[in-house]
């Protein structure tokens, strides 16, 4: 079928036995994408690149590392110092794994915003959880390796939260640990497993993207395509649009590399862990900020990891919550301004997450929490029921063609 | 869509900007003065001068309490030192070496390759010699607080007597930059504390920013090659982005 394609004798021969090419050039030529999709739809090409600059970044540095709590603060300063390019291979690592969450979060946002996890992309959108899942483990147990004061004291507060399980809470945290404290065997699991989760994620992206080929992607409009009027082959439009994606993400990168390298980090992980002396606060990575204010606004230890867990959770079962028959926002009235104001509230918790837990802030974190529940479990399914959307355009060319303001 | 790009930025924005408040959140009233430092901004470069005196200055008076662990004597070549001076450097200290082939430890002048010895054999001799305080290792102190070298400067010229409502307990002295502003520290520095031999100022305020100056670049001693690589990475990558938004403007120009 297809050893008519190629030219060149080689690949002829090999896509026979092994159909490689063949699905390099479905995806790139056949592949139909719609013609409509906006720079939204840059940001799973960019948490791909970062995922390979993070695996290839972390190769090189495990190079040099060494996972003893006597030895891991001190082999991370020789790769700042003595290690050909070490400082450079460590920010990036450093600074892309900052930049992989706010990219990943921009690409679920997009997703809440256009109606992204409805049917048929369901699943999808379920694998995309568990891929922010295993992030956001991978990331805490990285931030543990370089054995700082805030790694210790991060891993010890976050650790401990599973002694809030009832029962067997104790045990799982004495498992978590390899002891009675966060100690040598925490940090050399913790290596291990980091090491291990990235390829994964990367697993798991690979059924993402066969998922999303399945139907293709979203789009703007949120309708579905038509016929051919209404799409384009990927190559070269979209491999040209991610190009451009890709280069403002490496440049503003790069500013934060070269320029700002400790801006997204804390100072205290460049004191050695200390377990005889805790820090003034204990604050997490800056992108855990928003589950950290849910965590601390409930008074109850195991009410709070429930809800922190939960509002991971209730993103499973969004595409059930929310039974509106229409995408994408354009055509939500309503849904467009509760969208707005989650997206405040995300932020606002990110910020009430990084500050001390007494006063105003306890109240305001409350809030916030309580409006993040509110949305997923009252607000959505009742627009569902009550929203009277806009009309939907025919098909994804007709807006075009009809110059009405209507769809811009 | 254009709201979603200006969203997009602000969330960004604010991203970036969320753990430097985190992590400005200090204690009491604290007075943080603002240097314009030759290593900051985008061109940013060490001044040799300023951090051989530096050195001078922990050599002097800082060394007899702080140790700076990740400093090895053939570090100094980056301060400008040569060869030659930084073996005379090294000389005055002998650092334990061994076993020779008896199985003995023994004493010997330092080399380059060795790192600076510490005032104390442990943290509790340090602790004995300070009333139970201890000095932290000064190799990483200018990234391991916030706002590094302004604070480093504002807490060495930040000496002062206490206001008459406050009680300074014995062994403890008041500073308005440190947090809480009791600081198991005396005053280090008080001016004409060391003699240069390039004949710069001693002021308490000048050999508290030379010596600020060295502890910078012992905490970030690549900051030089780092701007130097990212000012080519950042035109590179600009033309780039240009580049790849004319080509995606041609591609996209039949796509109707
Ligand atoms: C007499 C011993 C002594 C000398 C000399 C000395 N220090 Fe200290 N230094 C201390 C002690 C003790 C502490 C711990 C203070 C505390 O924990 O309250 C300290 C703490 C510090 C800190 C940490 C402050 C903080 O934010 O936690 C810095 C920075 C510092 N010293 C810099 C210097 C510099 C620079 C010099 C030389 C100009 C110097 N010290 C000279 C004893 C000394
Ligand atoms: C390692 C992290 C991830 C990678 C590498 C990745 C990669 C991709 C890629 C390449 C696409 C196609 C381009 C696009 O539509 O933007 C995509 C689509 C999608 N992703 Fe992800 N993704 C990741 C994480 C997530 C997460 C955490 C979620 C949601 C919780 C998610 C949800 C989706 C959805 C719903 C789509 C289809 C969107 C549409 O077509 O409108 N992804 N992903």
């Amino acid at each position: 079928m297809s050893a008519a394609k190629f030219s060149n004798p080689v690949v002829r021969w090999i896509d026979h036995r092994l159909p490689v090419f063949s699905m390099l050039d479905h995806t790139a030529n056949e592949y139909p994408t719609p013609k409509n999709l906006n720079y939204m739809w840059n940001f799973g090409s960019l948490a791909g690149l970062s995922l390979v600059i993070m695996i290839v970044t972390g190769i090189v540095l495990a190079m040099s590392y060494t996972a003893h709590v006597d030895y891991a603060f001190e082999s991370v300063e020789r790769i700042m110092r003595d290690v050909n390019h070490g400082w450079l291979i460590r920010y990036i690592h450093m600074n892309t794994a900052s930049f992989f969450f706010i990219v990943v979060y921009l690409h679920i946002f997009r997703g809440l915003y256009y109606g992204s996890y409805k049917a048929p992309r369901e699943l999808l959108w379920i694998l995309g959880v568990v891929i922010f899942l295993l992030m956001m483990a991978t990331a805490f147990m990285g931030y543990v390796l370089p054995w700082g004061q805030m790694s210790f004291w991060g891993a010890t507060v976050i650790t401990n939260l599973f002694s809030a399980i009832p029962i067997v809470g104790e045990s799982v945290v004495t498992f978590l640990w390899g002891g009675f404290s966060v100690d040598n065997p925490t940090l050399t699991r913790f290596f291990s497993l980091h090491y291990l989760m990235p390829f994964l994620i990367a697993g798991v992206v690979v059924l993402h993207i066969v998922a999303l080929h399945r139907f293709g992607s979203n789009n703007p409009i949120g309708i579905d395509t038509k016929g051919r009027q209404d799409t384009i082959s990927f190559h070269p439009y979209y491999t040209i649009k991610d190009i451009v994606g890709i280069a403002m993400f490496l440049l503003l990168l790069a500013i934060a590399v070269f320029f700002f390298p400790n801006a997204m980090g804390h100072p205290d992980n460049y004191i050695p862990a200390n377990p005889m002396q805790t820090p003034a606060h204990i604050v997490p990575e800056w992108y855990f900020l928003p589950f950290y204010a849910i965590l601390r606004a409930v008074p109850d230890k195991l009410g709070g990891v429930l809800l922190m867990f939960g509002a991971i959770a209730i993103l499973f079962i969004l595409p059930w919550l929310d039974r509106s028959p229409v995408r994408s926002a354009r055509f939500r009235p309503v849904f467009r301004i509760f969208f707005w104001l989650l997206f405040i509230d995300a932020l606002a918790l990110g910020y009430l997450g990084g500050m001390p837990a007494e006063g105003i802030y306890v109240t305001l974190s409350r809030v916030a929490t309580a409006w993040y529940f509110l949305h997923f479990l009252v607000i959505l399914p009742m627009l569902g029921v009550f929203e009277s959307t806009k009309p939907l355009p025919k098909s994804i060319s007709e807006p075009v063609l009809a110059t009405t303001g209507e769809a811009a | 869509m254009r709201k979603f790009i200006f969203a997009t930025v602000m969330s960004l924005m604010s991203a970036v900007g969320m753990p430097g408040a985190a992590s400005a959140a200090g204690g009491g009233d604290v007075t943080l003065l603002k240097n314009d430092w030759s290593f900051a901004g985008i061109f940013g470069h060490y001044d040799k001068a300023s951090m051989q005196r530096g050195f001078q200055v922990y050599l002097e008076v800082c060394a007899g309490c702080h140790s700076m662990e990740y400093m090895a004597f053939r570090n100094l070549a980056d301060l400008g030192y040569n060869e030659a001076e930084i073996k005379a450097i090294a000389a005055e200290y002998e650092v334990q070496d061994g076993p020779d082939e008896d199985g003995e430890m023994f004493m010997r002048p330092a080399r380059p390759a060795d790192r600076i010895p510490s005032p104390y054999r442990n943290d509790n001799e340090a602790r004995a010699n300070n009333n139970g305080a201890l000095p932290p290792d000064l190799s990483l102190i200018a990234k391991a607080r916030a706002h590094g070298p302004d604070y480093l400067y504002s807490l060495l010229v930040g000496y002062q007597d206490a206001p008459a409502s406050m009680e300074v307990p014995d062994g403890m002295y008041y500073n308005n930059a440190y947090s809480g502003n009791m600081i198991a520290m005396p005053q280090p520095i008080y001016g004409d504390d060391v003699e240069y031999a390039d004949g710069a100022s001693t002021s308490a305020e000048a050999l508290s920013a030379d010596v600020t100056h060295f502890l910078m670049w012992a905490a970030e001693p690549k900051l030089e090659v780092r701007k130097r690589i990212g000012v080519a990475a950042v035109f590179f990558l600009s033309i780039f982005l240009i580049m790849s938004y004319l080509a995606k403007r041609r591609i996209w120009a039949d796509v109707h």
